[in-house]
């Protein structure tokens, strides 16, 4: 019994994320800025982080896990430098006008 | 390929609970970035929400181990998100008001206008941009 509930559990939280995916992916695509389309990324990251995370409970691959951690790390650095740019070009942009 | 169960109802049970709570959590993120009107809302429900709801998925699966080696990891993935998602939240969002992107026109008071950005008034940081403070208050504040 818990274990059929368990299996539908783990569909449910595919498709959910699936259909979180599109959401996410629909903003990147559509902005209409790029902080939008920044934050995107990062939330793209965290679900990235969610798959890999729910993948370990799929039998014989309890490895993703250490590859959720380690990503989890590596998008952050991304959109710190994504933030720097914006924040430096609107400077120069300034000071160039 | 499915999950098998871990061979204790309960555990089962707290697995499945965390798994759709987790799964709600991230959904509503990704909702709240669909959704919502500006740069900083989005990210408003991009960061928490998405932070709670990852961190969720992450204690389901700790759960479903129940191994100290598989805990430690669980753990130290939630320690690393709740670590880098504020930060990253503000950077993004002061490079957001710093390069003048729009935001929502009922976004009021906003304390910070004429203070950064393009529009940014150095000699005179008090030059008429609140309304609703009298000069005395805005010094005290």
């Amino acid at each position: 019994m818990s274990a059929q509930l368990l299996m539908a559990a783990f569909y449910v939280t595919v498709v959910t994320l699936s259909v979180s995916i599109a959401m996410v992916l629909w903003r990147l695509f559509r902005g209409p800025t790029l902080p939008d389309r920044v934050i995107s990324v990062d939330m793209l990251g965290v679900l990235a982080v969610c798959f890999m995370s729910i993948y370990c409970l799929l039998p014989g691959v309890p490895v993703y896990l250490d590859a959720a951690v380690a990503l989890a790390l590596i998008a952050f650095l991304g959109t710190v430098a994504f933030a720097r740019f914006i924040e430096e070009d609107a400077r120069r942009t300034k000071e160039g006008s | 390929m499915t999950p098998q169960s871990t061979g204790n109802a309960a555990l089962d049970l707290a697995v499945v609970f965390f798994l759709l709570a987790g799964s709600f959590f991230v959904f509503v993120a990704a909702l709240g970035l669909l959704r919502f009107s500006d740069v900083l809302l989005r990210m408003h429900a991009a960061t928490k929400a998405g932070t709670l709801g990852a961190g969720l998925l992450l204690v389901a699966v700790a759960l479903y181990f129940f191994d100290l080696a598989v805990a430690t990891r669980a753990v130290a993935g939630i320690f690393f998100l709740l670590l880098t998602a504020p930060v990253a939240a503000h950077l993004v969002g002061r490079a957001t008001y710093w390069s003048d992107t729009p935001l929502d026109p009922r976004t009021s008071p906003d304390e910070l206008r004429g203070h950064y950005g393009a529009t940014a008034t150095t000699d005179e940081p008090d030059s008429g941009a609140y309304s609703s403070t009298s000069p005395e208050e805005a010094s005290v504040l």
